[in-house]
Parts: C-alpha cells; structure tokens; sequence
C-alpha cells in the first residue's frame, strides 16, 4: 500500500509533492478517487490523472478559456492519434511543463519550438484541462453510431432561445480552466496547434470570472447582475449527491461514459443597460434572493433553505411564483440538481454603446434529459429574468471519465 | 525549475513547479546523471550501428514505471549511445528514441515489470525525444533528448546541393515567365488597353507569387515591385502592381500610369537578375515553403492582397504552388530522414489543391468576394492544416 502511494506521488511530480505538504486527506484523495484534491494555492498544480477528469468538481478556478472544434479529418486513426497527443500535452501543461518536450525555448533552432512559450516563467496556477464528445461526433463518419449514449439526445428547442449556429455545437470540447487567464489561453492554444489538419477551432469563449463555487471551501460568487451565483450548487464535498447527480453510472448507457458526465454550455448575453436601471426591489423579486446576502426572500442568510410557501401580509408569496430560485430549485424538479460551472464574459462592446456580457454557463450531470433539459424548459417558460437575458449559444458534450495513468489516453474508452 | 528533474534531490513540501527553459536544467542534470551511473556495459537488446566514435562516458540509465520515464542524461554527444532501461511500473513498458516527426532512431520493447534491459543507439547530432510507454499504447511519456558534436556541413550532403540547385532552376524558369508576361502587362497599360491590362494583372502576379520568397530577400525591391497602400509610411512613395490595380479596378483612370508601369518593369528585371544568381541555401528553401503559406493565411485568406481586384485566389494557387515547388526539390531529404513527414505533406497538398480547385472559373479562380465566408473557412482550415507540418522541414533540413 505505502509502495504504491508513494509511487503514485510520485509520478505525479509537483501534485504529488503538493499532496505530501497536505497531508493524509489528500494523499487518500489520489488513492479513492474522488473528491480531487485542491491545489493548496492558486500556482499549484491540480492532478491530471484519476477516476473522474479534472477540472469537473475541481474547486472552480476563476478564468476560463473553452474551445469546440469541428473534427475535419476522415481518418479514425488521425483522429485517435491526434487525441493522445493531445492527452500528452495537456498532463504536461496541467504540472507546468510545456506542451512539447523540447518546449518554447529548447528544441533545434532551425524548428519552430514546439510551446508556444507565453506561460514560460508562471506556475501551473491549477490549470484542468476536461474534454468532451458532441453528439455530432457520433454521426457515423468514425463508425461511432451505435456508442452514442441516449442521455447525450440534441436538446430540444426552449423557448426565450435565439441561438447562433456559428457559436454553437461542436464535434469535441475542450474546457481550460486555471486561475490565470494565460495560462488557459496557452492550454488551449497548443491543442488548437496540435490539432490543425484534423480538427478546426468552431467557436471558442473567454471567461474572466467564475460565478459558481464548486467547494464548500469557496465563497459563492456573483454574476454580472451583481448576484451571487450558484448557492445551491452540487458540491465536491457533497459525495453521495454526485453519486446521484453528476457522474454516469454503470448501466445508465454505454460503459466507456461510466464515471463520465455530460455538459452542458450556455452562453447567456445580458441586457446590463436595462437591468442596471431596474429598482433593487424588483432585482431582488427576479431573483427570489436579496442581493447584498444572497439569502432566499424572508430568510436571514445565504444557505438558508427558501421558504417557498411562506407568504406575505397581502397574501402574495415572499418568492414569487415567477422567481428564478423557485423555478430552478430541485424541489421544482423531483430534486434533479446540476453542477454548475460557469463564468462572466465580456466579449467588448456591441457597437451601439452597449457591452456585450452576460454568464457563460457551463453544467455537469448525469443525464442533462432528466436535468438540464426540464429545469431550462421551465425557466425559458417563466422565468422573469428572461426579460433580461437571452440564450445565445447552446452546447451540448459527453465528457468521459478519467484517465488512469499516462498509459491511457483521451477517448481511450470509446475508440477503444 | 521542471518537476521532472527533483528525482535526484529531496522531496520538498509546498514545492511548485515552474516553467524554466529547458536549457538552463539540462546540462546540470546530465552532470548528475552521468556522474551517478556505472560504466560498466552489457549486451545491448538491439543494436545499431557500430561505434565510429571515441568511447562514451557510461551508459545512460532509464528508470521507468507506470507514470514516469526518468531519463539521467538530456544531453549527449554525437554517435552511440548505451541506455540501460528498468521498468519498475506494474506494466510491460518499451523504449524509443525517436527523431523529428517520431522517426525510430532505437527501441527496445516488452520490458516487463522487474526487468531490465539494454539498446545501443548511434545517434548524430540533433534533437531527439526519448519515450517509455507503459502499457505499450499511446504516445507515451516523452522528454527531450539533445545530442551534439561536429555534423557534416550541410552544403557538403551531395542530395541537398542537388535540391537548391532543382530549385534554383524552377526560380528561373518563373523568373523568365514574370519578365515576359510582366512586360505584356505595362505594354497593355502604357497603350490605355485597361482590358487587357486586368486579364494579365493576375497572370504576371502569378509568376511573382511563385517565387516571392526570394525575392523578399532583396530589401527594398519587394516593397517596390508589391507594396500595399497602407503598408507605406507618410512620404513614402507608392510604386508597383497594386498602385495600377487601384487605377484599373477603383479609379478607372490609367491615362497617368506610364513611369509607374515602366519603374515596374525595372524593378522586375533587377529583383530577376538578383534572384537568378544568388546562391540559395538549403534552409532556404524549406523556410520559403512555409513563408508562401504564411503569405495565403495572412494575406489572400482575408482578401487583403488584392483588395480591388479580388483576384487573390490566383496568388493563393501560385504560393501553393511554389511552396510545393520548394518541397518537392527537397523531396529526396526528406524521403530518406523523415519519410513520414513527406507523406503527410502529400496528403497535406493534396487536400489544399483539392479544396482550393472546387474554385476554379474558366482557366482562372473566382473572385474572392464570389466566396462564401464557409468556403473562406474551409481554405483556411486546409492551409493550416498543410502549414503545421511544413513548418517541420526546416529542422529536418538542418540535421
């Protein structure tokens, strides 16, 4: 038991040495699997290898750079190669080493340096890489057909949806997230590298700061509105409800997602101008939450459970009927809950004087049909932010579980 | 300072990693790697070549497991090279040296858990990656591998001296197409026959993007012959293709072209008789056939190079074309050092070709703005995908 262990620590290069300094919690967390260990500060580097990918319940990192790619080769074979050159390349970038084995500064002269080099001198600053499969992936050019899980079925038009095909969909994901921005950028921008002449960058999102916390250990953050966002989130600590909620279980579907999840992405413009004109009050009703604490209307604090039968002197109900936390809170659901992950964009300005910002909302769950899927189908209905928000992108990936050892490699399951 | 290098010192608690450019650890680790190790040697796995060189400082040890390689020595010198491989993983793991582009230099497969085993490989100066793969699968857990010592020069490899010299002689045929059909064009101008002069622009341009990266060699004659507006500072004077494109295409008045058109024709023979006798190197050659690509990403991708005519898919199929003019005069080098990269680069012009022909209008292209922002998309994936590994011919040039 200790031989292994302290070979597994090993290998795991500054993670492991990380997970010394911690102690025993952590070193059980590189043994079970689940919960991940937190980097013990922002540079450190988060463990690339387990049951689960990083980057998932990994406490959420405040930056975030996402790419899709359409796959553009024919070839099944470039295609699984082109994905375990990209697994080498991510679990070298996740410990802070360069893409390449030469990297920025170290190969032959004559050769363009196989790193781009922007992250030569920072630290890994908790980088997860975490890639997922479309279902257009599973159209039959890579004889994938029959492995398409069933969970993964095309969501169905929501109302309030204006969506652009341009920044939507996609054959493969890639979500880099890591608490400075270029060291996502550069994650992202070595895969895209690797990747030419077999997949091509579809749309890719920047995100400047998290507006879901992940961890218990976390304050909850606030979106753009000003609120804070993603209270009630599953939480790494929350082991039996992940159990339940977020990871696909063996017998739900195909077993190469068994111990996978699947994701969903969601980019939600905001209508900043219009709601920074609108009354705290009516802010507060929108959301069923005071916007100072974050508690739930006619509770004291954050957690607070909303009391959603209480009502007030004239009768109404303290949290609206139409209020956000209403209609998305599990109770509304049969208890169907997500992990939510996403982040505050600013992509400029609009050309008519306006920014263009809202949340890029990312989701993890077991099954997004019995999930996402009726929770947004209510919210599109009802819901009183909508007179603020609009959907404009929508993504939809199977994210498969973890890899082992730097043996195994993205795909590995379902290529196999 | 890279993880990978603590092996050999005390674990640290709240250690973090940092990126540091290679260079600076690799030396020190060698020193340590082959102070450490015997010098003892044993039967080698498989063996290549006999040793030319004088004796090697010890072996080099390879201690792999399930998730790492520790490699004692990133920096060797030229000839053969003893590495003495252990697997302490729970899995059959194998060894590769390899070369650019994943060329096997040496190997030694199936070593099981407990065993170890040996290679010799003759290794020239250059830079290599080393690799164990555990499990026997993936790409497996690679780190660099530098190896100097005197190379031949590389104007002495007899295959070489015969690609600059196949190039040189497409450089001149081209170079004798662009005075010709140069000269028809600033006729065409000179005599007011507008016509004429817009059916040739994209012809006469077709021999000069062909070549271009040699011509660029040449200071301040490239910008003469083909300077964009906006490419000049204030007080600078426009001269060259594009000036008469604006006339032909925007203005309509070439009645006051004549000393641009005849400087034009200047310049061409002068960059003409420059490019024909300089004495190319074969750097240069797989250097120009990347720059001709960077030339179709940034420029005629996006329309930009000719902006009044739109007809930049002729200069887009001529850089094409010249850049796999380039390679092909390489071709014999790469087949015999890296014969893997030479195929992909088939199959890499091909698609471009192809993705670019389903464009063609009459004995010419269509217009860049006829072109969807979807096909503009698709030429750009294709160029991108043919660019990545071009830019991997130099290095093997070099070796």
């Amino acid at each position: 038991m200790t031989k292994i262990n302290r070979r597994r620590l090993f290998g795991l290069g500054a993670a492991g040495v990380a997970a010394v300094g911690t102690g025993a919690y952590a070193t059980h967390a590189l043994l079970e699997g689940p919960p991940p260990a937190a980097a013990a500060s922002t540079s450190d580097p988060v463990p690339f290898y387990g049951e689960h990918q990083a980057g998932i319940v990994t406490p959420a990192q405040d930056r975030l750079h996402f790419v899709s790619f359409d796959v553009t080769t024919k070839k099944r074979a470039e295609l699984v190669d082109m994905l375990q050159e990209w697994t080498v390349a991510a679990a070298r970038m996740t410990q802070g080493k360069d893409a390449g084995t030469f990297g920025a500064v170290g190969g032959a002269i004559e050769a363009p340096p196989d790193d781009t080099g922007e992250a030569l001198g920072l630290p890994p600053s908790g980088l997860t890489i975490t890639i997922g499969f479309g279902p257009s992936l599973f159209d039959g050019r890579f004889g994938l057909g029959a492995k398409r899980p069933a969970a993964l079925a095309d969501l169905p038009k929501f109302p309030a949806e204006d969506l652009l095909a341009d920044i939507s969909g996609g054959d493969i994901c890639v979500q880099a997230c890591a608490h400075d921005p270029q060291i996502a950028v550069h994650a992202i921008r070595n895969l895209a590298r690797i990747g030419f002449g077999k997949v091509s960058v579809r749309w890719s999102q920047l995100g400047f700061g998290r507006t879901s916390s992940t961890s218990r250990a976390q304050s909850t953050a606030r979106n753009l509105m000003g609120f804070k966002d993603g209270t009630n989130n599953l939480k790494l600590e929350d082991a039996a409800l992940l159990r339940q909620q977020l990871w696909a279980a063996p017998g739900d579907g195909p077993a190469w997602m068994d111990g996978g999840s699947y994701m969903v992405t969601r980019k939600i413009r905001m209508n900043i101008e219009t709601w920074d004109r609108t009354s705290l009050s009516e802010q507060q009703q929108i959301f069923g939450r005071d916007k100072g604490e974050g508690a739930p209307l006619g509770g004291k604090h954050e957690f607070d459970e909303p009391d959603f039968a209480a009502k007030g002197a004239d009768g109404t109900p303290t949290i609206a009927v139409d209020a956000h936390v209403r209609l998305a809170h599990p109770s509304s659901h049969g208890g169907a809950r997500l992990l939510r992950r996403g982040y505050n964009y600013v992509d400029g300005s609009d050309g008519l004087g306006r920014l263009d910002a809202g949340l890029f909302f990312i989701a993890y769950q077991r099954d997004p049909r019995k999930q996402f899927v009726p929770i947004q189908m209510e919210l599109g209905r009802t819901d009183s932010l909508n007179e603020y928000i609009k959907h404009v992108s929508s993504g939809l990936f199977a994210c498969p579980p973890g890899l082992r050892d730097a043996g195994d490699y993205w795909g590995r399951t379902l290529f196999a | 300072m890279n993880p990978r290098h603590l092996s050999h010192t005390v674990i640290v608690p709240n250690w973090r990693t940092m990126r540091t450019p290679l260079a600076l650890t690799a030396g020190a680790l060698a020193l340590a790697g082959l102070t450490a190790c015997s010098s003892t040697t044993g039967g080698g796995a498989t063996a290549g070549p006999a040793a030319t060189d004088a004796a090697k400082p010890g072996k080099i040890t390879v201690a792999a497991n399930d998730t790492d390689c520790q490699v004692s020595a990133a920096d060797l010198p030229a000839g053969t090279s003893t590495f003495e491989v252990t697997n302490s993983g729970s899995k059959v793991t194998e060894f590769y040296v390899y070369a650019d582009g994943d060329r096997v230099m040496g190997e030694v497969e199936n070593i099981v858990p407990g065993l170890t085993r040996q290679v010799i490989i003759e290794l020239p100066a250059g830079a290599y990656q080393t690799a164990c793969k555990p499990g026997m699968i993936g790409k497996g857990i690679r780190n660099p591998l530098k190896v100097s010592g005197a190379a031949v020069p590389l104007t002495d490899d007899v295959k070489l001296a015969k690609a600059t010299a196949d190039y040189q002689r497409y450089v001149k045929s081209q170079s004798d197409a662009l005075l010709v059909k140069t000269q028809e064009f600033v006729d065409a101008v000179k005599a007011g026959d507008a016509d004429k002069a817009k059916a040739l622009f994209p012809i006469a341009r077709t021999y000069w993007e062909r070549i271009e990266p040699v011509a660029e060699s040449f200071g301040d004659l490239d910008p003469a012959i083909d300077a964009r507006e906006g490419d000049l500072a204030k007080g600078e004077k426009w001269t060259g293709f594009h000036k008469i494109e604006k006339h032909l295409w925007v203005t309509k008045d070439i009645s006051k072209d004549g000393p641009t058109a005849d400087k034009l024709m200047v310049d061409v023979k002068e960059i003409v008789a420059k490019s024909t006798t300089e004495k190319l190197a074969p750097l240069k050659l797989a250097n120009g056939a990347k720059e001709l690509l960077d030339e179709v990403a940034t420029g005629k991708i996006t329309g930009e190079e000719d902006r009044y005519s739109h007809t930049d898919l002729w200069d887009f199929a001529a850089n094409l074309e010249g850049s796999q003019a380039a390679v092909s005069a390489l071709r014999p080098v790469l087949d015999e050092r890296a014969p893997d990269l030479a195929k992909t680069l088939d199959e890499k012009f091909a698609a471009a070709s192809e993705t670019l022909g389903k464009h063609r209008a009459g004995d010419g292209w269509k217009l860049h703005n006829e072109l969807s922002k979807a096909d503009l998309k698709e030429l750009s994936d294709a160029i991108n995908a043919l660019a990545e590994p071009i830019s991997k011919v130099a290095a093997v040039v070099a070796q």
